[in-house]
């Protein structure tokens, strides 16, 4: 019997599952040409040698196969992506009155406006392909640090700086979806922190996808210069459609010596979408990147993000959660390289998987011959809420010279049913029992959320949990 | 007369097809407290998970009415919304969540209503200070990390905070030194204090007993109730232990 690939069931998801009329005044005709990727370029008014990227990135996507070991992703019609959707306004705005007031609704129930109020530094959250809302704060803008949309600082003071950096960590040579990525890409933010800047409030952009069929090509570009400070946060969410949806975003990250950059995450694709994302960091001397990333949506995910320790006493800390419900087949996990002497890793992972969801670990720890006296140590926590869901773990290490710590742990387990008759005992029903011990179980990555985050994380997961009796 | 509030008819129960509960008979009305005294393996905990409904315990015979309702029918959470709380001898660690938001969700599961914040407050730090604890414990992730003796206090503090109808407090003396014991037993005199309130205790030690007003006293050894009486009996065992009763059962 043959599977319908695209069809999910769905819990209840309304609160997320809302959109407005697709009133996109411009749509690209589906599938890829060289006239297309021309056209996107024109619209953009991308330099010249952006034009050239998109081209060469669009030959190397007809070159290379898609990939054969992972997930699934024949559901995955490339014809009917629109790749290029534009939304109902003309630029960037950076007063919140300006943006057109269904946009602005989307937002308003996702609680942008709220959470700026509150502890935002800036907003660049992306409808569709553009941004159309972007402000910094004063106090951050002051201290030197630029956050805008990627376009214009194509066009602007930083264009070098995108220019030399500008895929150069995710070459489009290093899959199909790269390769993609770089011929498509639009819209994403540009961060730079100069040396010794300290950002004390988390930057923080939301992506959302709206319009049926549409692709989502997002790059994000983020700077941290020498002894810098930054905590970056990715937030994304989609409505549901009957459509294969894909996203192939591209994340890259420089750390320099001695920065931090804190990278957090909580993906909630809508259900039918293939989350094919790359994200990569390269931390220079005593620099630091912490990811913290949660993954609840999506149909099928293939995600890794990658750091590269490429300098003496680089450190690199995954925190990570997958939560893979019915019809969910989730591939995630790291890539970290040592590519210098004491340099250290840690990836502390949970999985959980439900109604037959389908959650794979996959890691991959690189230490190489100059890398002597570091260190590594992954540990990765399954947990399966019934016995038609699957957990594995495939975690793969390269050790190449003899000077190095390197440890590996995995645990898979199930409920405990002493547990969930506890908290049933004090008047829990059986689900809330249930939601709360998953909570807990997910605590590694709650806990070093922002608070609006975490509450956001926790009532996924009761989302998730709803309907996983009976 | 007035209505039992619990009323159990020869229960019998198995634990993967071991039978342990034989034959117990039990009749709790409002405003009492009796006792469950036996010696280890009598059955004594089983009698516990099997009245809140603990999915490990097959029940095989006999019947238990929660105020004429069948409380065998009833899912453990509709047990505790009903009012029957029960104190376990080994509190599960529940980590993401902290002990006073905790009991705080509890409450507002069982009454439906939201719980005011502030008298709320009021009542842990109350409570806190009954059981010696620091109020730190209230920020605590519910149970982890707790001592053996720092989770028997936090399952009578949310006895105190839950004010259930009817508590079975299993064996929450066992591994508690003297002046642990005295603390829990201050909080139980404090559950005491409302005179409709009904209490289960099981144990096989009468220090806990000794500050309480107790008004039965039943003897469960081989999985039936061997012996009854009023507090007398715990005089009795205390100076002969249980010999005599477990020879009963052979």
């Amino acid at each position: 019997m043959k599977e319908n690939k695209t069809y999910v069931e769905e819990g209840d998801r309304s609160f997320y599952d809302f959109r407005y009329d697709d009133k996109d005044s411009y749509k690209v005709a589906s599938g890829l040409t060289p006239d297309i990727i021309r056209q996107i370029s024109r619209e953009k008014k991308d330099p010249d040698w952006m034009l050239e990227f998109r081209l060469r990135s669009l030959d190397i996507f007809t070159k290379i196969a898609m990939p054969d070991w992972g997930p699934s992703i024949e559901g995955l019609n490339m014809d009917n992506i629109v790749t290029y959707v534009r939304p109902n306004t003309e630029r960037m705005h950076t007063d919140w009155n300006d943006v057109p007031e269904d946009i602005k609704n989307t937002f308003e129930r996702l609680g942008i406006p709220q959470s700026e109020r509150e502890s935002l530094a800036g907003v660049g959250a992306q409808y569709d392909s553009e941004l159309v809302y972007h402000n910094v704060r004063k106090e951050v803008a002051e201290q030197g640090v630029i956050y805008t949309d990627i376009e214009s600082a194509l066009r602007g003071e930083y264009a070098d700086m995108i220019r030399s950096h500008f895929m150069k960590l995710v070459p489009p040579e290093d899959h199909k979806f790269a390769a993609l990525h770089g011929a498509v890409w639009s819209g994403g933010s540009f961060v730079y922190v100069p040396p010794g800047a300290d950002v004390e409030i988390p930057l923080q952009s939301y992506f959302r996808l709206n319009a049926p069929g549409a692709g989502q090509f997002e790059h994000t570009l983020i700077i941290v210069d020498k002894g810098a400070r930054l905590h970056f946060i990715e937030g994304c969410s989609a409505p549901k459609y009957n459509v294969a949806n894909l996203h192939a975003g591209c994340v890259e990250l420089f750390v320099g010596e001695n920065a931090t950059l804190r990278y957090s995450t909580i993906e909630n694709w809508s259900k039918n979408m293939y989350n094919l994302n790359t994200k990569r960091a390269k931390v220079e001397k005593g620099g630091k990147i912490e990811w913290v990333s949660g993954s609840f949506g999506s149909h099928v995910s293939y995600l890794y993000p990658m750091s590269i320790l490429a300098g003496k006493g680089a450190r690199c800390e995954f925190t990570g959660v997958t939560f893979a419900g019915a019809g969910q087949n989730l591939d995630t996990g790291c890539k970290v390289v040592h590519n210098a002497p004491e340099t250290s890793s840690y990836v502390n992972t949970r999985s959980i998987s439900k109604s037959g969801g389908i959650s794979t670990f996959r890691s991959a720890v690189v230490v190489g011959s100059k890398a002597h006296g570091s260190k590594s140590s992954v540990s990765c926590e399954s947990l399966m809420l019934d016995s038609e869901s699957r957990s594995d773990t495939i975690p793969a290490m390269d050790i190449r010279t003899n000077k190095a710590d390197v440890g590996h742990e995995a645990k898979i387990g199930r409920i405990s049913d002493e547990a969930v008759f506890y908290l049933m005992s004090r008047g829990l029903s059986e689900e809330e029992a249930k939601a709360l011990i998953v909570s807990g179980f997910a605590e590694n990555v709650s806990k070093e959320l922002p608070l609006e985050y975490a509450v956001e994380m926790n009532n996924l997961i009761r989302i998730e949990m709803k309907g996983a009796i009976g | 007369m007035a209505q039992d509030l619990l009323k159990a008819e020869h229960l019998a129960a198995s634990v993967e097809d071991a039978e342990i509960l034989r034959d117990v008979s039990l009749r709790i009305g409002r405003g009492e407290t009796h006792v469950i005294m036996g010696p280890n393996g009598a059955g004594k905990s089983t009698l516990a998970g099997v009245l809140m409904g603990n999915p490990a315990y097959t029940v095989t015979g006999g019947s238990a009415l929660w105020e004429g309702e069948d409380l065998l029918a009833m899912s453990p959470s509709e047990r505790a919304k009903k009012g029957l709380f029960l104190s376990f001898q080994n509190p599960v660690e529940v980590p993401g969540i902290s002990l006073e938001n905790f009991v705080r969700s509890a409450l507002s599961q069982k009454t439906g209503k939201p719980v005011r914040i502030w008298s709320f407050r009021k009542e842990v730090k109350a409570a806190l200070e009954t059981l010696d604890m620091d109020e730190s414990y209230a920020e605590r992730d519910l149970n982890v990390g707790f001592s053996g003796g720092e989770k028997k206090k936090a399952e009578i503090l949310q006895l105190l905070l839950l004010k259930p109808a009817l508590a079975i407090l299993d064996e929450t003396d066992s591994g508690l030194d003297v002046d642990a014991v005295r603390t829990v037993s201050k909080g139980i005199e404090a559950f005491q204090a409302d005179k409709s309130a009904s209490l289960l205790i099981i144990t096989h030690n009468a220090a806990i007993l000794s500050a309480l007003k107790v008004d039965a006293v039943h003897i469960l050894a081989g999985g039936k109730i061997v012996a009854e009486g009023g507090p007398e009996l715990i005089e009795k065992i205390t100076k002969e232990g249980f010999a005599a009763y477990e020879e009963d059962t052979q």
